[in-house]
């Protein structure tokens, strides 16, 4: 029985404890409602919760366990030599699965992996079986329990209500819960990845070179994992884009703000927020396929080697990303400045690009300082731009017309693909997303910050 | 004595200022009239430096349009090449028995084959051969099929017949290989440009609308890889993220605006929201990995897990868009609610709710638009497996559109560019739709109060 069937049974099953909660509690109030605590409505609704959340719940629970303990299960049934080894237990548990799912015919494996792979597909059969019986009699207990406490005394717009305002605060901690989940599993992998290789080697190594031996007859480089070259191509890359986004952006916000005409503004900012709205994948192919082309050839005429997958043209494409982003930041900044300010100007015979120079822009510049953190931040992790644009190779060069690859094109060069997790390889990638997580967040409190305090000032 | 001094240095600074005021500013003296001048190309320059900024931008947008455009309209039609082919009783049904399990299992590669050799009959050379197969794409042998199984009469009789053609001919047709450059730095030979002339001049080779480009999932051939089984692989991601981040984004955005104490608790989801929606999309990615992927257990490459995943990074902006929604209704309309003995929570259900309902979908779809187009924490999550079929429900493992722009940006065939823009188009077409239905809910519904 597929998922959505289940839940659309759950909802069936849900809508006919309504109606007959509700069908009660009119039954009950013998045509006058006035004889009830709370309307019919809300006996339903009453009864219809304590279907559909005990079953929801067993759901959530069931699924986020059943397979760590099947698979807890089946491990524990295959020989040591097996499970001896981390990287045939995975390649064992591999097979099972493909031959539970009835993909395994061509595998040639042991037969205690084939009969592993039918025990799951048994197993599998089963959990489902049971979670729907045991969802069911979590539904039917539920409902069997709360219409038998069907009264005209049941203050059931009470209970319905404390539910409704549990289910709210159980979706705002939501919120907490995924800062929580992100911090801790890039945590989780990275301390694993700092007892193989040290943070300071991590943090301070002048080499990468990922590509670490998977078996051992393999020839391979030993794998070097010092992060500095990573940073130095973002950084490199990110500084392109501000010294694109950061004059555009700024000059159309000022632009927008202070001299066009409202029919231009209705044209011209939509225009500009397309900009924002175009999918990074896009950009992305634009850089590789249009910028990075145009580049190479028309540096190849000034006698200049550009290489094909150059800082210049995934940087160039990334500040074009966040015009929009600059722009309306700053148009938002700048409009703040108080308008005193301004008639001061005016008053004293400054003409509008002197007041916009000497009085708003030095007023607004703690909001623009802001804005831009907030840009570099984006620009640090934006991701598929230096994927398709940006190289692969941990070049140290500040050179912009050289390849250079960045933290987020290596967390996807490393794992996209096979992944072990118990390879240094694997795991840095999540160490790499632990640095760019904490400075991205650090980059923003900041500016948040920065932009607050320059809101209470002129609040 | 030294009130004297002072009275004197008085005196002096007072002599200075009266000098400074008894000499007026001449305003039309030249200086004046230069300075004056000055300052005004000062203000047109800076104007002109505004409108030029804004000039780049959109030249950048159009750029970027422009060449996506002029790089992938061919996309949507396909070379045909026509041939002559003769549906050999003794290849497809040796006993003339007309079972159809018989016809599926016919090799009508070879029909093709030996069409292309009766076209071409100087043709000997193994390898040459070899290229002349090229000529047809091999997929075309499946259309082929359904033909005769579609219409069983057609064995025996010698019919001429459309067939897709492979993807360096088509480009060849397309004009994307000049035959005029050097033949090793060329994907087609001397010959290859020699038969498609004979073709040409046959009128045997059209271009007609790709319709298969829009029905059928990806492939490793250029001319038979479409765009559907990423289109529904997306549709299923979205419905997740949809069913998931809508209701919790609501309820969160409803419970921190009408019903939170001002405590502890709701600074911190406050601050946590903030920070989520700065917090880089590919570290979702690596979430969705962890959790989702290694600690949960769900199926690799599923959209569930893509619209689990993108559900995290779409709830800001809901929970935003909907916490202004409700904030722009009027307290008026809830004090009246509750002055006739509503609960708090009928005051929202009944009235703050359907008012704010257009902010919150406009925002809703707004937030559906970004997950859309979202795509590096899909790779995270293994949605980047090369897949033929089309999806068949949230388990199946499946591809999303930018995901499969993606893949086929990668790809090194010259026909996968012209596709991949093609897809751009399709993902920016509906992008457009969903942002354009968002003005139009917001135009529609907007209230002043």
């Amino acid at each position: 029985m597929s998922l959505s069937f289940l839940l659309l049974a759950v909802a069936a099953l849900c809508a006919l404890s309504f109606y007959f909660g509700r069908q009660r509690a009119v039954a009950l109030s013998g045509g006058r409602y006035s004889n009830l605590h709370s309307l019919p409505a809300h006996y339903g609704t009453y009864v219809a919760l304590w279907c559909g959340l005990p079953a929801l719940l067993l759901l959530l629970v069931w699924h986020s366990l059943q397979g760590s303990i099947i698979q807890a299960m089946i491990i524990s049934e295959l020989p040591a030599e097996i499970t001896g080894d981390a990287g045939q237990l995975s390649l064992a548990l591999n097979s099972i699965s493909l031959i539970a799912a009835g993909n395994g015919q061509h595998l040639n494996v042991v037969p205690e992996v084939i009969d592993a792979g039918q025990r799951l597909a048994n197993l599998q059969t089963i959990a489902n079986a049971a979670m729907i019986v045991v969802m069911l009699s979590g539904s039917v207990l539920g409902v069997s329990l709360s219409y038998r406490k069907i009264s005209a005394e049941l203050r059931a717009r009470n209970n319905v209500e404390r539910i409704f305002r549990w289910m709210m605060i159980a979706c705002s901690a939501i919120a907490i819960l995924s800062t929580v989940g992100i911090v801790f599993s890039l945590l989780f992998e990275a301390l694993h990845f700092f007892s193989k290789i040290s943070p300071v080697e991590f943090l301070f190594g002048l080499e990468w070179s990922p590509q670490t031996a998977i078996r051992a007859d393999q020839v391979a480089s030993e794998g070097a994992f010092g992060a500095i070259p990573l940073f130095v191509g973002t950084l490199l890359i990110t500084i392109i884009a501000m010294c694109v986004a950061v004059p555009v952006g700024l000059f159309s916000a000022i632009y927008m703000g202070e001299y066009a005409s409202p029919k231009f503004r209705a044209v011209a900012k939509p225009a500009l927020e397309i900009l924002a709205g175009v999918p990074t994948v896009v950009y992305g192919f634009f850089a590789a396929l249009t910028v990075a082309p145009f580049l190479r050839n028309n540096g190849a005429v000034l006698g200049l080697d550009v290489s094909s997958e150059s800082a210049l043209a995934a940087g160039l494409v990334m500040g074009v990303m966040i015009i929009p982003f600059v722009s309306s930041l700053s148009d938002d900044v700048m409009s703040q400045v108080p308008k005193s300010l301004r008639d001061g100007s005016y008053g004293l015979g400054a003409t509008k690009s002197e007041t916009i120079r000497h009085v708003i822009f030095p007023a607004a510049l703690p909001g623009i300082v802001g804005a831009v953190l907030l840009a570099v931040s984006r620009a640090i992790g934006e991701t598929m731009i230096v994927v398709m644009a940006a190289g692969l190779a941990a070049n140290m060069t500040v050179n912009p017309l050289q390849a250079v690859t960045t933290v987020t094109v290596q967390i996807v060069t490393l794992l996209v693909g096979d992944q072990e997790f118990d390879s240094a390889k694997t795991l840095s990638a999540f160490a790499l997303g632990l640095v760019l997580f904490l400075v991205t967040l650090g980059l923003n409190v900041f500016a948040l910050k920065v932009v607050q305090k320059y809101r209470e000032k002129y609040d | 004595m030294t009130d004297m001094a002072s009275l004197m240095e008085d005196r002096a600074a007072a002599k200075v200022i009266s000098d400074k005021v008894q000499k007026p500013v001449d305003w039309d003296s030249p200086k004046i009239a230069r300075n004056i001048k000055k300052r005004y190309a000062a203000e047109r320059r800076f104007k002109i430096y505004g409108l030029s900024a804004i000039g780049v931008a959109l030249l950048a947008l159009f750029v970027l349009a422009f060449s996506i455009g002029s790089k992938g309209y061919t996309a949507f039609f396909q070379t045909y090449v026509q041939l002559e082919i003769n549906f050999d009783p003794a290849e497809i049904d040796p006993n003339g028995t007309g079972d159809p399990a018989v016809i599926g299992k016919a090799n009508f590669d070879d029909l093709i084959k030996k069409a292309l050799l009766a076209r071409f009959p100087d043709v000997t050379d193994r390898r040459d051969k070899r290229d002349l197969y090229g000529v047809v794409s091999g997929g075309a042998s499946y259309d082929l099929r359904e033909r005769v199984m579609e219409n069983p009469n057609l064995i025996g009789q010698t019919r001429k017949i459309w067939l897709i053609s492979g993807d360096d001919f088509d480009m060849l047709n397309k004009g994307y290989i000049d035959a005029n450059v050097d033949e090793g730095s060329r994907r087609l030979n001397d010959k290859e440009i020699g038969w498609y002339d004979a073709l040409v001049s046959d009128g045997a080779v059209e271009k007609k609308f790709h319709s298969r480009f829009f029905t059928s999932g990806d492939s490793r051939e250029p001319e038979l890889a479409g765009i559907w089984g990423a289109a529904v692989g997306s549709f299923y991601t979205l419905l997740v993220t949809l069913f998931l981040s809508f209701p919790i984004g609501v309820l969160a955005a409803v419970y921190l605006e009408e019903f939170a104490p001002k405590n502890r608790f709701t600074t911190i989801v406050e601050v946590n929201i903030n920070n989520l929606a700065a917090v880089p999309s590919i570290v979702f990615g690596l979430l969705g990995l962890e959790v989702y992927l290694n600690v949960m257990h769900l199926p690799r490459s599923a959209p569930v897990v893509g619209g689990l995943t993108l559900a995290l990074m779409t709830l800001p902006t809901i929970i935003i868009a909907s916490r202004a929604a409700i904030k722009a209704v009027p307290p008026s309309i809830r004090q009246a609610a509750l002055g006739l003995g509503a609960s708090p929570v009928q005051t929202v259900t009944h009235h703050v709710l359907p008012l704010a309902m257009p902010g919150i979908l406009t925002g809703t779809i707004i937030g559906m638009a970004q997950a859309l187009g979202e795509t590096a924490p899909l790779l995270m999550i293994g949605m980047v497996a090369f897949i033929v079929d089309i999806p068949g429900g949230a388990l199946d493992p499946a591809t999303v559109l930018p995901v499969q722009i993606y893949l086929w940006a990668d790809s090194p065939e010259r026909a996968f560019v012209e596709k991949t823009s093609a897809a751009i188009m399709v993902l920016l077409a509906f992008l457009i739709l969903m942002n354009g239905l968002a003005v139009y809910l917001r135009k529609k519904f907007e209230r002043k109060w």
